[in-house]
């Protein structure tokens, strides 16, 4: 039986926003599972549905065989819930905060007492434990955020962005924490973010949402694999049309999925090493002098780049709007249960 | 059972805020301390007038109860748009705490708030010379008559937060409701030396049900009986609202 299990789950908000048109996906027990996309994608709102704060205007979700809109009550005794900006209770300190989520799922006593404490450990902030949160630095009340998530010892743990606002070195030790979870607790862990280098680092399997849509899904390996050859990227000098240069690509054999940000133009090519040279006198001699070329293996942004048609950072940036780029066939329908 | 232990510890989380917020605590302390000297001074000479009894702060000592219940718990919502809008709200709701425990805690707590508030009221209007005639039941009836008017107004408040959802709005249309409340009321002014159409008003008022039932307690008169019925209606009727436009925020979301 699937930890999670997502069918044709479409979501219009009142107002008429169709934030979901009919997503599937599945996650596995024990494994760690990554929902990646652009803003607006329909990460939060799937997210919302799965811990039963939002209902699916169409479709059906399960969580651990147990059907969210049958039996809400059920579902959350099994699930914790981490949402995307901090909820911690200002006025309160790190323990109350952590005590009063424990009361909440009934638990009481010696128990919880010692529950709280290990959470405090774990999470390092036995230091700051009788401090009001409102004293608390960002990445506290995350941790404190994740802490609350667990107090109750869930078989499933969501998680939305909670790395989002984190130094490197905060986010590291979150994703450690998280691994640890899945491999010694073998708890299985759901997560939004959008660092897709750690996805591509800790994720078992993912899928890519666009449109409230999956366009990918599969391990970051099979993905990766869809895009055959290399990368190539060329940057353009400032002051020379770009665009030119990107039709110029378009049209050079052996070049494919190209799209350009600003000065920088970058394609698929099946074999990189071989077109380069050839790439960089075409454009010279047709007066786009290149200030900068690179090649590399397709990692998880070209992926994403490919199937959303918006590299990550500027996605990030300029929100869903957006050009639509070319997408290999082979990714662009989701494919239930494409392994 | 689950019920009243998720009333209660959310209770206790209500009362942490209270404790943690020192500025709030003297404010509706010192407030109604202040009208109290100012409206004595204001209207003394009123009492020339006749209806009002032995002394103006007699008469108005339980008016002020019922006035600071009245503001003290007006702005409760204030509390719960916080939390929806810091995403604490939604924590709660993603455990198993029992729903309508979300808003009966908050009701609760401004009741009891509202209640402390009266016993320090009251201690200071002795001070100033006024006379409870039949002392406990005189307190009983004032604390009453507060905590059942400020549930309601926390009730009402609530639901302006929840259907409103932004602060100035839900401002706007309180401080609308509340000021006529109080002054088509007995509260500073004897009933019959009100006009005809005013007395007629108060008839249908919550704050002057409270504010009789609180006076005629405190002067020894008898309790009515029926006031005290009609103002716990009022009470559940705004704890009811509350809940019914939780539960309505819930399902659109
Ligand atoms: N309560 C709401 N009412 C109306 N529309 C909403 C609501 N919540 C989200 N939406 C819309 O639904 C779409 C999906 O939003 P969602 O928050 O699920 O995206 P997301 O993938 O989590 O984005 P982000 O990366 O910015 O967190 C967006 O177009 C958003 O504007
Ligand atoms: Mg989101």
């Amino acid at each position: 039986m699937d930890a999670i299990n997502v069918r044709d789950l479409k979501k219009t908000y009142a107002g008429g926003v169709e934030a979901l048109k009919g997503l599937t996906f599945s996650v596995r027990q024990g494994e760690i599972f990554g929902l990646l996309g652009p803003n607006g994608a329909g990460k939060s709102t799937t997210v919302r549905i799965i811990v039963t704060l939002s209902s699916a205007t169409e479709g059906r979700v399960e969580v651990d065989g147990v059907d969210v809109a049958a039996d809400p009550v059920e579902v959350r005794r099994r699930i914790g819930y981490v949402s995307q900006n901090t909820t911690v209770d200002f006025l309160a300190t790190g323990r109350e905060n952590l005590h009063l989520q424990g009361q909440l799922y009934g638990h009481s006593g010696a128990a919880l007492d010692n529950r709280v404490d290990e959470l405090l450990k774990l999470f390092d902030l036995e230091s700051a434990a009788k401090r009001v949160t409102q004293t608390y630095s960002g990445g506290m009340k995350r941790r404190l955020d994740v802490a609350m998530g667990l107090v109750h010892r869930p078989k499933i743990l969501v998680l939305d962005e909670p790395t989002t606002g984190l130094d490197p070195e905060s986010r590291a030790v979150m994703w450690r924490e998280l691994e640890r979870l899945a491999k010694d607790g073998g708890m299985t862990i759901l997560v939004t973010t959008h660092y897709l280098e750690e996805a591509d680092r800790l994720c078992d399997r993912l899928a890519i949402v666009d449109g409230g849509k999956i366009v990918a899904q599969g391990t970051p390996n099979e993905l990766k694999a869809t895009l055959r050859g290399d990368i190539v990227q060329v940057e353009i000098a400032v002051g020379h049309d770009a665009e030119a240069a990107a039709q110029l690509l378009r049209s050079t054999p052996g070049l494919s999925n190209v799209i350009r940000e600003g000065q920088t133009c970058s394609a698929q090519a099946e074999e990189g090493a071989h077109v380069i040279p050839k790439l960089i006198a075409a454009l010279e001699a047709a007066g786009l002098p290149v200030s900068h070329v690179a090649m590399s293996r397709p990692s998880l942004d070209e992926v994403y780049l490919s199937v959303t048609g918006k590299s990550f950072t500027k996605a990030d940036a300029a929100g869903a709007a957006g050009p639509r780029g070319p997408v290999p066939a082979a990714m662009r329908t989701a494919k239930p249960g494409a392994k | 059972m689950k019920f009243i232990l998720d009333v209660f510890h959310l209770l206790m989380r209500q009362w942490r805020i209270t404790l943690r917020m020192p500025i709030f605590l003297v404010v509706s302390i010192v407030q109604p301390i202040t009208w109290m000297l100012l409206f004595s001074q204001l209207f003394g000479k009123i009492t020339m007038l006749g209806a009002f009894g032995s002394s103006y702060v007699q008469f108005l000592a339980p008016g002020i109860a019922i006035m600071s219940a009245l503001f003290g718990s007006g702005y409760a919502g204030m509390g719960l748009l916080n939390d929806i809008d810091r995403g604490v709200v939604d924590r709660f709701l993603a455990t198993p705490v029992t729903r309508s425990a979300l808003i009966i805690a908050r009701v609760t707590h401004a009741c009891m708030t509202v209640g402390v508030q009266s016993c320090v009221i009251l201690g200071v209007a002795m001070i100033l010379g006024a006379r409870p005639k039949a002392h406990i039941i005189s307190f009983a009836a004032v604390i009453i008559a507060a905590a059942l008017l400020g549930g309601g107004m926390a009730g009402l408040s609530n639901a302006m937060a929840i259907l409103t959802r932004r602060q100035e709005t839900m401002f706007a249309v309180l401080n609308f409701t509340m000021l006529p409340m109080i002054y088509l009321s007995s509260m500073i002014m004897a009933k019959q030396l009100m006009p005809p159409w005013i007395q007629t008003v108060c008839k249908y008022n919550p704050v002057d049900w409270a504010v009789t039932i609180a006076r005629g307690g405190f002067e020894g008169n008898d309790w009515f009986v029926w006031r005290l019925a009609a103002l716990a209606g009022y009470t559940t009727f705004f704890g009811v609202m509350a809940t019914v436009a939780f539960r309505r925020y819930r399902q659109t979301m």
